[in-house]
């Protein structure tokens, strides 16, 4: 069951008035290695992989939601006040022409998100490795968008969110190691 | 900190249109260090943890414009 | 009867992020190592921490979870109203 809470995990904070990057910042919504892939991801995985490592997958997948709302804000912000002629000039003409303002679940070529981004093999080491994996790409990813922008307080957002892909990327190495563990002799009550 | 840093020469050819970049450089995280994090690593203070993103200090991984 | 978005409210939601930001990186941890009682302690803690934090923060403003799971009495229903957290 999902509980929301009213408040974003972090505070953010766009101080220039840049449509573009909200362009950009769409890779992270909508994109192969966001957080929209994340969080489901990891929340499908959850249901067969062993119990001993649901609760990460359910803590982490919970998390990535929040991040998708942060990064969900950073666009709203960066796009509720412009005009289509501001959006068209950000390179935003063809979102505006399907969807005004309105966010979507694309990356930053506009491209729909597709559940082919994901993968649940069913194998736990298969599973642990694809998350491994997407953490590292979303922390790569996060560090291209920094690059890209010279606004201090959107900077400092998004080195928030690179530092928790670093650290989800340790915990699911943990949840290999986890299980990796031969089974103790089996007690029988 | 930079010790998080690793760089890389660009090939440069004869026949490049560009002028060469150079170096290039990666992160390699503190998550290739530590395969379980060991128990009592020293912690920032909740207000710092929240700004920089972790808890522990040894899981910090600075990143900034090049 | 909106929120006033002042210097207060800033600086509370600020230090009730800081608390919820521990619990959440104590909560990834102990999911991998259950068996750190000191961890656990300090999970704890923050835990009532935060009960202060949110009593306050929801008596001043509104309840921060939906569903009744707030658990607090409700004279008004303040829920719908803006500010919403991406609106902040």
């Amino acid at each position: 069951m999902w509980i929301y809470e009213k408040k974003l995990q972090y505070p953010v904070r766009v101080s220039k008035c840049d449509p573009m990057m909200a362009k950009l910042l769409m890779e992270q919504y909508g994109g192969a290695d966001g957080e929209l892939a994340a969080a489901l991801r990891y929340l499908n995985q959850r249901y067969t992989i062993p119990d001993k490592v649901i609760g990460l997958l359910t803590d982490i997948g919970t998390e990535e939601f929040a991040h998708l709302e942060m990064i969900a804000t950073m666009i709203y912000k960066l796009t509720k006040d412009a005009t289509p002629d501001q959006l068209k000039a950000a390179g935003l003409g063809p979102h505006f022409a399907a969807h005004d303002s309105a966010l979507f679940y694309t990356n930053a070529n506009g491209v729909p998100w597709t559940a082919s981004y994901i993968q649940a093999k069913g194998d736990p080491i298969a599973d642990l490795y694809e998350d491994i994996a997407a953490e590292e790409k979303a922390r790569a990813t996060y560090q291209w968008l920094i690059d890209l922008t010279d606004d201090v307080d959107l900077q400092d957002s998004l080195k928030f969110l690179r530092e928790r892909e670093v650290v989800h990327s340790l915990r699911f190495r943990e949840a290999v190691e986890i299980l990796k563990e031969k089974q103790s002799e089996k007690r029988f009550y | 900190m930079s010790d998080q840093v690793r760089y890389f020469e660009v090939f440069a050819g004869p026949f490049d249109p560009c002028p060469p970049i150079g170096f290039k450089s990666f992160q390699v995280p503190p998550n290739q260090f530590i395969t379980f994090q060991p128990p009592n690593l020293p912690q920032f203070q909740p207000y710092e943890a929240l700004k920089l993103g972790t808890l522990w200090q040894p899981l910090y991984s600075p990143y900034g414009s090049q | 009867m909106s929120i006033q978005l002042d210097e207060a409210y800033y600086s509370l939601l600020h230090e009730l992020q800081a608390i919820d930001f521990v619990l959440v990186e104590l909560q990834l941890y102990l999911d991998t190592h259950p068996n750190d009682a000191a961890a656990l302690q300090q999970f704890n803690q923050f835990v009532e921490l935060r009960k202060r934090v949110v009593h306050h923060y929801e008596t001043t403003y509104e309840p921060l979870l939906q569903f009744g799971r707030s658990n607090m009495p409700v004279s008004s229903w303040q829920w719908i109203e803006a500010p919403w957290p991406w609106q902040v």
